[in-house]
């Protein structure tokens, strides 16, 4: 079984020319797996998210509407996920057997995708907690500490999440090594095609590196399809929808904050300006 | 580049008699088998051995699949009619000789005894790269060889091309564009009947076919509606070597005067893009207006709207221009025709 096409270019070199295009099933299938599973690991193996005291005075300074993610952060998520869609359906149909006149609509769509990317690293980066979405030691151990627990191991309980639980931030890698893959060599095969971009250059690699690159997009591609079924999963799961629903209106319930989330780990701001939690050391 | 060869790889020959057993083959082998009508085609890829089908159907047993037949509104041809019955035929000759004119114009008169009007529709592109074997988008690959700043792209697209910048070269489709004509198609979903100028689909839909036969499809009849009959046709094929040749570009018309004025008009050229195009700006353009130079002029113009040329195909833009001009305005110099018996 073979991953990737190949096939002999003029010059007589054996080249990779892109993925097999059975991957597409494969990966769809792997990420409706991943959904029975996670199922079935609710259903009858999940221990039940214990109720935690939340002291009163933390309860009395809880907004009831916990600010989450701001406009721009929204829009942008919209708008990535809008492209993305665009770009999986447009690429993947035609593939399947749906025939439309799809590639203008998967460049245009890459060329938003790219777009939008380039303004969150920037945002991210500058103006919101850069670090937030990036796992870090407590992440580690609360992971580990869970994981003995579900062992049966007797072990301290795992606290209570930051802003994004781990499972949150290694999806985000996922989709940074995926996303940052398809987009960068997406902008490689746009100098294939005509757009109002640049000229066409087909000679800019070899074809042995033309290859590679159109089998990089494809990888990226059907694993954005398992990526893209799971996220959607958990989207339209009941206990995430609080968390969908903040990705619309900008807020979480604040009981819902106080039961999943912890303050000390997620500081939120208060209108008058004092943060939720312990107060920063000085 | 691939070297013609005279063994052909090794398939299952299949020779049904009835278009049920060959639609029946076509089911069961599906993606697996390839469709012979006259084999001028087929052969070539065959003795290149760049296509290796595991079976193949020669549809030159199927009878049902010969003839030229009147109906009561029009006329109904077999897709396995030769183009010579198609260029001999005094009823086409009478009322529909926009289609004997373009198939007299098809290559050399051994091929058009040989080569069936079914077969002239679906034929695949001319390009070198795709047909010497090459891995191109056509071919499954990932790179248009011919639309590269050193590709050899004279004879290739300057309309809608996207990615693949081959052309159809087919001499018989325009005219049955312009003739209104039906192709029936025998489906695993049963018959289905469409608009010739929709049995062909460019690279922006599928860049691997000329035509919307999925496997399992079979052209089977090609209907030519009264519409036309007997208004006025203008055909007119170039190509480099006139004894036998693709065209560079062709333009076929179907055409209803009242008075000097233009009533009804369909015009549509081939050698253009991946698939026969219909011109119907301007045939809107046109409709109304006198049939002269200035209608023509103005038309031809309106056709080459959009063109890009390649490296090598820029005189496609004026050819196109003066071809759909002197298909609307008229021409005063004899056209090129075949030696017939008296």
């Amino acid at each position: 079984m073979d991953f990737v096409q190949r096939a002999v270019d003029p010059w007589g070199q054996n080249v990779p020319i892109h993925i097999a295009w059975f991957l597409i099933q494969v990966a769809a299938i792997a990420g409706l797996l991943f959904l029975i599973v996670h199922v079935i690991y609710l259903r009858y193996f999940a221990p039940k998210v214990p109720d935690v005291a939340v002291p009163p005075e933390l309860v009395a300074r809880t907004p009831p509407h916990v600010p989450r993610h701001s406009v721009a952060s929204r829009l942008y998520h919209w708008i990535m996920a809008a492209s993305m869609l665009t770009l999986l359906f447009s690429a993947f149909l035609p593939k399947l057997g749906v025939e439309f006149d799809w590639v203008p609509i998967h460049w245009i769509a890459g060329a938003v995708l790219t777009v939008a990317v380039v303004y969150h690293i920037i945002f991210a980066t500058f103006w919101q907690d850069f670090w937030s979405i990036w796992p870090d030691r407590a992440d580690l151990l609360d992971a580990w500490r869970r994981f003995l627990r579900f062992l049966g191991r007797q072990v301290p309980p795992p606290r209570r999440f930051p802003k994004y639980p781990l499972e949150n931030k290694l999806y985000h890698g996922a989709i940074i090594i995926t996303g940052l893959t398809a987009i960068a060599t997406g902008v490689l095969m746009m100098s294939r095609v005509r757009t109002i971009f640049f000229p066409r250059n087909p000679y800019f690699f070899t074809d042995s590196a033309w290859g590679f690159v159109y089998v990089l997009h494809g990888l990226a591609g059907v694993g954005l399809i398992a990526l893209v079924i799971v996220h959607v999963y958990f989207a339209i799961r009941p206990e995430k929808r609080a968390i969908t629903k903040s990705m619309i209106f900008g807020w979480m319930d604040s009981t819902f904050y106080l039961k999943h989330y912890d303050p000390e780990r997620w500081r939120i701001e208060t209108p008058n300006s004092s943060s939720l939690g312990k107060p920063p050391e000085a | 580049m691939a070297v013609i060869r005279d063994v052909m790889p090794a398939f299952e020959l299949f020779q049904p008699s009835s278009i049920a057993d060959a639609h029946k083959l076509l089911k069961q082998y599906g993606a697996d088998a390839w469709i012979m009508a006259g084999g001028l085609d087929s052969f070539d890829w065959l003795k290149d051995r760049i296509k290796k089908p595991k079976v193949l159907v020669d549809l030159s047993g199927i009878d049902e699949l010969r003839g030229i037949r009147t109906t009561d509104n029009g006329i109904e041809i077999g897709a396995m009619t030769t183009l010579t019955e198609i260029v001999n035929n005094p009823i086409l000759r009478q009322s529909y000789d926009l289609l004997p004119q373009a198939a007299e114009l098809v290559a050399s008169p051994q091929i058009r005894n040989q080569g069936t009007i079914g077969g002239n529709v679906s034929q695949d592109c001319r390009c070198w790269y795709y047909r010497g074997g090459w891995p191109c988008y056509r071919a499954g690959g990932n790179i248009c060889y011919a639309d590269t700043p050193e590709g050899r792209n004279r004879e290739h697209a300057i309309l809608h091309a996207q990615r693949c910048v081959a052309v159809n070269v087919s001499d018989t489709a325009p005219a049955l564009i312009a003739l209104d004509a039906k192709f029936v198609i025998r489906t695993s979903k049963g018959e289905r009947v469409i608009d010739a100028e929709d049995y062909f689909i460019g690279p922006d839909i599928d860049i691997t076919r000329l035509h919307i036969l999925q496997p399992g499809d079979l052209l089977t009849t090609i209907r030519i509606p009264s519409t036309w009959a007997r208004t006025q046709f203008y055909f007119e094929k170039v190509r480099d070597r006139n004894v036998w040749d693709f065209p560079l570009l062709n333009v076929a018309s179907a055409m209803a005067l009242s008075g000097d004025r233009i009533e009804r008009i369909r015009i549509a050229v081939n050698g253009a893009a991946a698939r026969p195009l219909r011109l119907k700006a301007v045939e809107d353009d046109v409709r109304g207006k006198p049939r002269s130079v200035a209608t023509g002029e103005r038309a031809g113009q309106l056709a080459v709207q959009g063109a890009i040329p390649l490296q090598f195909n820029a005189y496609k833009i004026p050819l196109m221009r003066n071809l759909v001009k002197r298909a609307i305005g008229g021409v005063q110099e004899a056209t090129w025709t075949s030696y017939r018996e008296p």
